[in-house]
């Protein structure tokens, strides 16, 4: 009877090594895939304010879902054909491998084991972060260099446990953690009393912040704790693909700078200037060379808009986040969104 | 020939994995182990720090999962019985009380029941600043329950020895008589025997125990011994939802002893408790055993399920370790080789038992 449950057991296990690969070897190009299934399977979090969240209606918004909608539009002229995937941080590398989605746009952090070992290439960073703590104003914490000895509320699957742990250590101060799997059971242990700390991006910790039922009981800390370089990943070996996701967010950033917008873009073809007559696809193939037609990144900026715009209606002035551009405003404006020449 | 068709397929399985992973650039193997984890873990039942290694954080998680299995099965056990046996009285109020409590537990998620234990029950505890204060010893907040914690001082050790020794020999001394003398009235004698024992080494080696209380700092109750909510909760929901299936395999058990043997116990006029002890339970038992070791599997299996509030678990710290480390395939595997070592080992465990009590009824 035993020898027969471990062969029973065996036969399961090739069943699904078997499942496993098929996917796998089945996948060709990306961009061929895409367009064979219609729509884009795009990985997204499964809801923090600015970057994607679906509303009352069920329609998701957010930088992230309209990085999703950029690359939408470049590759069907329809920014509406995306399937949007919500991961937790948790099973994102995982779908992400086994080809579940072509694209992880999930304010995740670009660091070099991910690259290194997870079989992920990260494209560009569309969010310049940092981690940050939330505290409730009772405890009297002005820093985090205050917090020896409190309970930390966080998600795992992120960056944020093991730079916790670093800074923790580095000025020996002492911790709990609680480990939730996902972003919103976090945030209720912690609204609940059970943590005396949230931390996650500082993106994150205002967004949840402000889903908080008394958000001015609660202070953000100064300090930020790491570097959150945020951007959408692709896997690794599919150039043709990861020039699509990278040089979209590019033309996203050109556009700015060269003050293209949803608004004037019906004039800006009008234009004289050669940067934009490239960017519009008026001059040169450029857009053939992605594998695309001429007019992608017109067709990106007229159907979700330019960088500027993107990160104004999610994150900035026009958002109840309010997120001042910082660090993520053009370089000619000081900070680092900086893209290579179109040419 | 059925031997070679599954190391065949098993074999291109797992070539096919490997070559996949390769050209996806995804690192394999176990060398991550190895590797400093650099994350915190809440509840470690042997020292942990972030400097020590994915291996000791996976051991980590381990024995949290015995733990709160084990503690479940032993109280999911008690109550079950108590539920089954409640539920066989001839007094109405009490069999309907027992009824609804099983129908209403057994019928609701798990998940629903660990979640309405850690959200609405545990997180509306107070604060740790106005905690619920026994005797200055021991308090109730929403971070646990913060309890004495048992100091070890100098000689614990030889007193601990001397404990041991002395209900050793108590044991050995029982069995002994019992063989021996089968109608010696020795029962006075055994307790106070093992009460002499113990004092006596107390007052040789002047107590070494102390203990030490929580006390209530800036943050939290720290100085004694913490009972997690997450654990708590984690353990009532398990305890609550395995004691209603208990309870039923307890009745159905005690309701397949012929009719007969209760009859022929009454004849002979052994009062009710009697009869329940000495005649309907041991032979219940040769029904209940095996069913008992599926609602144990389902215990260790469902102790996962704690992931979802945060207790650092198996599938918690796993978790942790697979996103940290990428290692989906290698986690994923030790996730399965765990789980089935520790529910073989509990069904082995359960059959032998069972075959023992058989051997005893026949």
């Amino acid at each position: 009877m035993f020898s027969r449950s471990i062969k029973i057991f065996m036969g399961g296990v090739i069943a699904a090594a078997a499942a496993l690969t098929h996917g796998a070897l089945a996948a060709g190009p990306t961009l061929q895939k895409i367009k064979e299934r219609g729509e884009l399977a795009c990985g997204v979090s499964q809801g923090i304010g600015g970057f994607s969240m679906p509303d009352s209606s069920g329609k998701w918004t957010g930088l992230d879902v309209d990085f999703c909608r950029a690359i939408a539009a470049a590759v069907f002229n329809d920014a509406s054909k995306v399937q949007f995937v919500a991961l937790s941080a948790k099973d994102r590398f995982t779908a992400l491998q086994s080809g579940s989605v072509d694209l992880l746009s999930r304010n995740t952090t670009w660091t070099m084991s991910r690259e290194t070992t997870l079989g992920m290439s990260f494209a560009v960073v569309n969010f310049y972060d940092g981690q940050g703590l939330l505290a409730n104003k009772s405890l009297g914490v002005a820093s985090v260099k205050d917090l020896s000895g409190a309970t930390v509320c966080l998600t795992s699957g992120t960056t944020h446990e093991m730079n916790l742990a670093d800074y923790f250590r580095t000025y020996d101060l002492k911790y709990e953690a609680i480990v939730f799997v996902t972003a919103d059971e976090t945030i209720k242990a912690f609204e609940s009393g059970r943590c005396d700390v949230y931390t996650a991006d500082m993106s994150a910790v205002y967004a949840q912040k402000s889903k908080l039922k008394q958000p001015d009981d609660y202070a953000v800390l100064p300090e930020l704790i790491s570097k959150e370089p945020l951007g959408p990943a692709v896997r690794q070996g599919d150039a043709e693909w990861a020039n699509i996701v990278k040089w979209t967010h590019f033309a996203m950033v050109n556009a700015e700078e060269f003050g293209v917008n949803h608004a004037n873009i019906a004039e800006m073809r009008k234009s004289q200037n050669p940067e934009i007559r490239r960017l519009l696809g008026l001059e040169g193939n450029l857009g053939e060379t992605l594998g695309l037609s001429n007019d992608w990144a017109d067709r990106i900026v007229a159907q979700v808009g330019n960088y500027g715009e993107v990160f104004e209606a999610n994150l900035g002035a026009q958002s109840p986040l309010a997120i001042k551009r910082g660090v993520n405003a053009l370089w000619s404006k000081g900070g680092l969104q900086y893209a290579p020449p179109m040419r | 020939m059925l031997a070679g068709v599954l190391f065949y397929g098993l074999y291109s399985a797992f070539a096919n994995m490997s070559s996949n992973l390769a050209e996806q650039r995804i690192a394999s193997g176990f060398g991550f182990l190895a590797h400093p984890a650099g994350f915190g873990i809440a509840q470690a039942l042997i020292p942990w720090s972030e400097a020590m290694t994915y291996a000791r954080a996976y051991l980590v998680g381990l024995l949290n999962t015995l733990l709160v299995s084990l503690v479940a099965i032993f109280f999911s056990t008690i109550l079950g019985f108590f539920v089954g046996i409640i539920r066989l009285t001839p007094n109405w109020t009490l069999s309907q009380l027992a009824k609804w409590y099983v129908e209403i537990v057994r019928n609701l998620p798990l998940l629903f029941q660990i979640l309405f234990w850690y959200l609405a029950v545990l997180a509306t505890m107070p604060a740790p600043r106005s905690a619920i204060s026994i005797l200055d010893v021991a308090f109730i907040s929403q971070r646990g329950i913060a309890l004495p914690r048992l100091v070890y001082g100098d000689g614990a050790g030889i007193w601990l020895t001397a404990l041991v020794l002395a209900v050793g020999c108590l044991f050995l001394y029982r069995r002994w008589s019992k063989a021996h003398q089968p109608r010696l009235k020795r029962g006075w004698f055994l307790p106070y025997a093992a009460v002499a024992t113990v004092l006596g080494a107390w007052l040789i080696i002047d107590s070494p125990f102390s203990f030490a209380i929580p006390k209530q700092e800036r943050f939290n109750l720290t100085g004694g011994l913490t009972i997690l909510p997450e654990f708590a909760a984690l353990l009532i929901a398990l305890t609550v939802y395995s004691s209603a299936f208990i309870g039923e395999i307890v009745r159905a058990g005690i309701q397949a002893v012929p009719k007969g043997q209760v009859e022929a116990g009454r004849a002979l006029g052994i009062g009710n408790s009697l009869l329940l002890r000495f005649i309907v339970i041991p032979q219940a038992m040769r029904i209940i055993i095996p069913l008992l070791t599926s609602q144990y599997l389902n215990i260790i299996k469902n102790s996962s399920l704690g992931v979802t509030i945060g207790y650092p678990e198996l599938v918690s710290v796993g978790g942790t370790m697979l996103n940290q480390t990428g290692q989906a395939i290698e986690v994923v595997g030790m996730w399965m080789m765990t789980y089935l070592t520790i529910s073989l080992a509990t069904s082995l465990f359960m059959n032998w038992y069972n075959t023992r009590m058989a051997l005893v009824e026949r």
